[in-house]
């Protein structure tokens, strides 16, 4: 599909939950709970567990890779994560995820149109070939 | 979209390959994988490297190093460790379940079995030795990044844990984003207008400012003019790690203060700023009320935490000049966080002693924000860092005030927060 490059493959389907502001994963997500932490994020006390996070970019901490990882291991990481502008710690803590435990959170850098269309999805579904498909 | 293709030389493939060992091998496949997402089209050689990955976050940290460690992992190049969970020098401190204190404590030794110094802060660019101007190295905790990027004009980018050791092993990172002179052309513009000189000339200006500007560039790369020529390393420092926390910046200019910066031209890199923002007291006063979570009027005290990032030598000096020979209230609980370089120093000056005579207590190779050492906080914390004003609240589960480091000192020895507001205008 055009406007989307995978960064990060896996299949992955799930509700979507659109960010309003860019997250930090580490003091701003809960590895252990799956929600949002950050109590200045318009989205605190979300989950974002199983689902398909549209997020315009990350913010802050080093260790969003590790608490991404450990999401992985806990089974409360996101289903995918959708992003206009790449974040490699993101991408460092999905890679990582996937060396250790075989599973990991796919992620998707999309075109602006792509992203206008995702933030409007209900549900997003993303497959092995690299297929987005917003619903 | 297309997808990139980063050209190895030969050394980097026999590594992938698996011709170094397994630790190598994973280690260029986590960087490879990273260089292809930043659009990298090769690696480059680093001198040195910063680790975050030491702090513990979970068994997946414990389950990466180990694979690291089975695959005979040593870092190639000068590495230091940041912070961990536990205080190592003050272990009577923890007051978390023993097994997470286990856990951590496999975590470090982990790291220190590959070869990096045992270290253990977030303020690598306290220590003697510390990358110098044009410098390549990969350091995560992005306090210690965009310090060394600003500051020090060292080139590193936004790296997080994981990657970090990865590097170390490996002694390559991609040769993409701030390490290339394309990405460190300043792009947003902050003037500031209108300040009193007082402020300008404060301390309490730093943390507020970083914050302000974190939360208005995201990760573009921001100019500010109208800090003073002689404006010290403390100060940036506070800029930066206020910045990293509120936005995703690795990188900042200061006209006439910092290396890159001498002049605006050069700052910008000869191009027109991508927007240009004034920054008055309206805008800092409302920076820095977003900065304080307690809205209750006469809620008490509880403790006073300092040294987000690292305390240096310089502010443990501030720190002794402003208490002047006096105690912390009985009902506060105060704390300091610094490395334990620092300590050492702030020891042999004799400060060390008479701070905790003055019931303030040192916090060594670890902060009060990421570990249980505080205890039960009774009422609200003051901190004279902004980004622990920004990650304490749900780090910790409690309610935050800032104020300035004098701010901090005097409502310490009160026992209730004493605020000055008059510096920031009307």
């Amino acid at each position: 599909m055009a406007g989307v490059r995978v960064v990060v493959g896996g299949v992955a389907e799930g509700r979507v939950v659109v960010l309003d502001e860019p997250l930090s994963f580490w003091g701003g997500f809960s590895a252990e709970e799956g929600v949002v932490t950050d109590e200045h994020h318009p989205q605190a006390g979300v989950s974002l567990s199983g689902a398909v996070v549209v997020m315009t970019g990350a913010r802050g901490s080093s260790s969003a890779s590790s608490v991404l990882a450990e999401s992985v291991r806990l089974g409360t990481a996101p289903a995918a994560i959708l992003m206009q502008r790449p974040d490699e710690i993101l991408v460092t803590g999905a890679l990582v995820a996937a060396e250790l435990y075989d599973r990991t959170v796919p992620i998707a850098l999309l075109d602006d149109a792509t992203f206008a269309q995702a933030t409007e999805a209900r549900a997003a579904r993303l497959s092995a070939d690299g297929l987005l498909t917003l619903m | 979209m297309t997808r990139v293709t980063v050209v190895l030389t030969e050394a980097d493939r026999a590594k992938l390959a698996g011709e170094e060992g397994d630790a190598q091998a994973l280690a260029m496949r986590i960087i490879t994988g990273v260089a292809e997402t930043m659009g990298a089209a090769s690696l480059l050689s680093i001198e040195g490297a910063h680790i975050d990955s030491c702090l513990y976050h979970g068994r997946s940290g414990i389950d990466f190093a180990r694979r690291l460690v089975d695959g005979d992992a040593r870092v190639c190049v000068p590495t230091t460790l940041n912070v961990a969970s536990l205080d190592l020098l003050h272990p009577d401190l923890y007051k978390g379940p023993a097994d997470e204190a286990a856990a951590a404590r496999e975590l470090m030794s982990l790291y220190e079995a590959m070869g990096c110094a045992p270290t253990w802060t977030c303020a690598p660019y306290q220590l003697e030795a510390r990358p110098h101007f044009g410098q390549h190295v990969a350091w995560a905790e992005s306090n210690a990044i965009v310090f060394a990027n600003s500051v020090l004009g060292a080139r590193t980018h936004r790296y997080g844990d994981f990657i970090d050791i990865c590097a170390a092993i490996t002694g390559r990172a991609p040769a993409a984003g701030l390490h290339l002179d394309e990405h460190r052309r300043g792009q947003v513009l902050f003037r500031l207008v209108g300040l009193r000189d007082e402020l300008l000339d404060h301390d309490v200006l730093a943390p507020v400012l970083g914050y302000l500007i974190g939360e208005t560039t995201g990760d573009l790369v921001p100019v500010i003019e109208g800090l003073p020529p002689d404006t010290p390393e403390h100060r940036l420092k506070a800029i930066g790690s206020a910045a990293a926390s509120s936005g995703a910046v690795g990188l900042f200019h200061v006209v006439g203060v910092t290396p890159e910066a001498p002049t605006l031209a050069d700052a910008l890199g000869e191009r027109a700023p991508l927007r240009i923002v004034d920054i008055g007291p309206p805008e800092l006063r409302r920076a820095r009320d977003e900065l304080t979570t307690v809205r209750a009027a006469g809620a008490p005290l509880g403790a006073v935490s300092l040294g987000t990032p690292h305390y240096s030598v310089t502010e443990f000096g501030r720190l002794v000049e402003l208490l002047a020979g006096r105690s912390v209230h009985p009902g506060v609980a105060c704390f300091v966080n610094t490395g334990r370089d620092v300590w050492h120093e702030v020891g042999l000056r004799g400060w060390a002693a008479r701070l905790e005579a003055a019931g303030v207590q040192i916090v060594t190779d670890t902060c009060t924000y990421i570990t249980p050492v505080m205890g039960e906080v009774h009422g609200f914390a003051l901190t004279d860092s902004a980004k622990w004003a920004h990650y304490a609240p749900g780090n910790l589960g409690i309610e935050v005030a800032f104020g300035s480091v004098d701010d901090c000192v005097e409502s310490a020895v009160a026992g209730h927060l004493v605020r000055r507001d008059d510096l920031w205008g009307s």
